[in-house]
């Protein structure tokens, strides 16, 4: 009986999860008039692949997807590489310059985003890397890392220190010990870092419109809000096409990366 | 020190690492007005007509002007004004700007804009009359007034009308030349107020451009400027067209109370379904409904109510130079051929809204029946320069006390005193400020 009931709070879970999928790819289907029906309709009465081409023919669509993937994963990567190190050493080392470090990590998440917007565009300008991929990459990491540090910070501190000095005991050196034995157990929390910042970058608007504005280099946020007209008006149809479209580099990206996002990996480490 | 180092190294490393996915600087050309220059023109038309016809004139530029290339690039509405002030802030703007004139008077006043007085021929000037002008033209924030950009394109409030159920009650269907009053307007919305259906829906998710808009029928100006500063008033005038929304929702109850957290758009699926009977909204309402409504759906545009006058507030989008233009005159002779009256009647087609240019308005194409396009044409007629577009500090007034105070105000939640009160003794706090 209770094993019934499990796969059907499953179900209603994953179809909890799947409804905007599924409504953005019923919406593309629709005509417009059927779009404007009283009564909306799951499965499209009469379905048609028009929002597909005209979000084609109208916008570079898969040319700000890729431009979007670009940029979304070299700062997931970018990321990473600087937050990695940091976190381990906020986490292990405790000294007055750590614990400024933490404060200033926290105290930067307080500052709204606009206050900085026109500084960076003039660093980004001194730099010439204004309507350039680079230079939204280096503000994506900008405005990932600090959450990015934090969150890694905490992946650390959970690997116990006496699997370290387990290893060191065996005659591992330190870095020897934090590449055989802490990376391999920072794994999952490397992904779920990887994974926000690949999100925050991939959904980021403000920076990109400020940072990029030849059309040529537009991101994918930037392509779809050209379906959108004044007093909240959109063009539904060829908007939900694009959507859905722009969602499939990002479910690729996770199905690759999910699988190293699991638990469990220090059940017993330190267990006598 | 050392993380800082490796901090600027890892930088460095990064920008080499990346430089290839580089698409190269873009600014608004080379430095020499004397060759070929590169104009960066910012577009905000959305609808898929309307960017055709856009894109279409700009060819048409570069191929009779090949020494002064312009680059269409495509903005949007909701974030326009963002991407503007940082443009500006960072000297890096586009050259030529399309936007709407209630943001021209803020960009004036800082220096963003530059003054096209002189700058565009006589044709233009002469073709667009002076209400519309007076939609661009404000203070420079010297003491001095100038005029910030081009108005091209305007929009009336009418009423979208479900024939089949305007014939059934047998109503008078009014003309341009004898509209219905505000009156009549009411006693018909009662009529068609029906068992599950309504006389008509009041979309107000934000209410405050449409009732002030609306609130010059009966002379309701909503402030009072003196020089270079504004109060708040909310008199008899003022409070007339929100009595009478607030009368149709609680009183004669022929207006639908659920509609009134809707966006413009939002009522169409049920006016389609006959769930309305009318709907009261801006010209290019009319594309969505041909687009959007069943075949055998027959409508028809209302010409604007009349109270005291017909005449309605107007802003209008516009076309501006930035004052940070390398090539200035060049950019204002773009405009001029951007907005002369024939490509304007092909602008104003493509949005469903109103050309300023009188010669573009007596086009075929812009006083055809079809779509109502004769109706939403002489509209025009109506339109003067709504007052609040002289105010500082009107933006902050409308979010911070005018939005939620009408909105509380039409939600039955407050009484028109106590509404007029809020938006007189709040507003003139907020423009104190401004008016220093």
């Amino acid at each position: 009986m209770r094993r019934p009931l499990q796969y059907l709070a499953l179900v209603a879970y994953m179809v909890f999860l799947a409804f905007p999928l599924v409504w953005l790819l019923s919406t593309a289907l629709k005509t417009s008039q059927e779009m404007a029906s009283l009564t909306p309709t799951w499965i499209p009465r009469h379905p048609v692949l028009t929002n597909f081409a005209d979000a084609f023919t109208e916008q570079d669509i898969v040319g700000s997807a890729l431009r979007s993937l670009v940029v979304a994963v070299a700062t997931s990567a970018l990321t990473i590489v600087l937050a990695l190190p940091a976190a381990y050493a906020m986490a292990r080392y405790r000294s007055l310059v750590n614990r400024l470090a933490v404060g200033w990590v926290l105290v930067s998440q307080v500052f709204p985003f606009i206050l900085i917007i026109i500084p960076l565009f003039m660093v980004l300008r001194s730099l010439d890397l204004v309507n350039t991929l680079p230079g939204l990459m280096i503000v994506h990491v900008t405005f990932v890392l600090p959450f990015a540090l934090w969150m890694l910070q905490g992946y650390v501190r959970a690997v116990p220190r006496e699997l370290e000095e387990a290893a060191a005991v065996d005659g591992a050196g330190r870095v020897r010990a934090i590449v055989r034995v802490v990376a391999p157990l920072l794994a999952p929390g490397v992904v779920a870092t990887a994974l926000f910042a690949f999100i925050s970058s991939w959904n980021e608007f403000l920076f990109a419109l400020v940072v990029l504005k030849d059309p040529g280099v537009a991101t994918l946020p930037l392509t779809l809000v050209k379906f959108t007209g004044a007093e909240g008006v959109v063009r539904l149809g060829p908007l939900a096409a694009a959507s859905l479209l722009a969602t499939i580099p990002s479910l690729v990206f996770f199905a690759i990366i999910q699988r190293r996002l699991r638990s469990g990996l220090m059940a017993g480490a330190v267990k006598g | 020190m050392r993380t800082r180092t490796a901090l600027a190294v890892a930088a460095a490393a990064i920008v080499a690492l990346t430089a290839g996915c580089s698409s190269g600087g873009g600014g608004a050309g080379g430095d020499k007005a004397d060759g070929p220059v590169s104009l960066k023109f910012l577009s905000l038309a959305w609808q898929k007509e309307s960017i055709a016809a856009n894109k279409q004139i700009v060819d048409e530029w570069n191929k009779a002007n090949p020494n002064i290339k312009v680059e269409y690039v495509q903005g949007s509405w909701d974030n326009v004004n963002d991407q503007l002030v940082t443009s500006f802030e960072a000297g890096d703007p586009p050259d030529v700007i399309h936007d709407d004139s209630p943001a021209l008077a803020g960009f004036a006043s800082r220096g963003y804009l530059l003054d096209l007085t002189g700058k565009l021929p006589a044709e233009l000037t002469g073709d667009i009359p002076k209400p519309a002008w007076d939609t661009v033209t404000f203070g420079d924030g010297k003491g001095g007034q100038g005029v910030y950009g081009v108005p091209f394109l305007q929009e009336s409030q009418v009423l979208i009308g479900n024939k089949k159920l305007l014939d059934a009650a047998k109503v008078r269907i009014p003309t341009p030349d004898n509209p219905w009053t505000w009156d009549e307007f009411a006693e018909i919305s009662k009529k068609l107020t029906k068992e599950g259906s309504f006389g008509v829906a009041w979309p107000l998710k934000s209410p405050v451009n449409k009732v002030l808009n609306l609130a010059l029928n009966f002379g309701g100006t909503f402030f009072q400027v003196d020089g270079t500063k504004a109060t708040v008033k909310v008199g008899p005038e003022e409070q007339e067209v929100m009595r009478r929304i607030h009368d149709q929702l609680y009183k004669d109850k022929s207006a639908d109370p659920s509609a009134l957290g809707m966006g413009t758009a939002d009522p169409l699926p049920g006016f389609y379904a006959g769930k309305y009977a009318l709907l009261p909204a801006g010209v290019y309402l009319r594309q969505q409904v041909v687009e959007q409504a069943p075949k055998d759906f027959e409508w028809i545009t209302v010409p604007p109510l009349k109270g005291t006058s017909a005449e309605q507030g107007a802003t209008s989008q516009t076309l501006s130079v930035a004052a940070d233009s390398k090539y200035p005159d060049q950019a204002a002779k773009f405009i001029s051929f951007f907005l002369n009256s024939a490509n304007q009647a092909k602008l104003a087609k493509g949005d469903w809204l109103l050309p300023t240019s009188v010669k573009a308005a007596s086009d075929p194409s812009m006083t055809t029946t079809e779509n109502g396009w004769d109706v939403a044409t002489a509209s025009a007629k109506n339109l003067v320069v709504a007052p609040y577009l002289k105010v500082n500090g009107f933006d902050e007034w409308k979010s911070k006390v005018a939005t939620p105070t009408l909105q509380q105000y039409f939600a039955d939640k407050i009484t028109l005193d106590q509404a007029a009160k809020t938006l007189v003794e709040e507003g003139n706090k907020v423009l104190e400020r401004y008016n220093n």
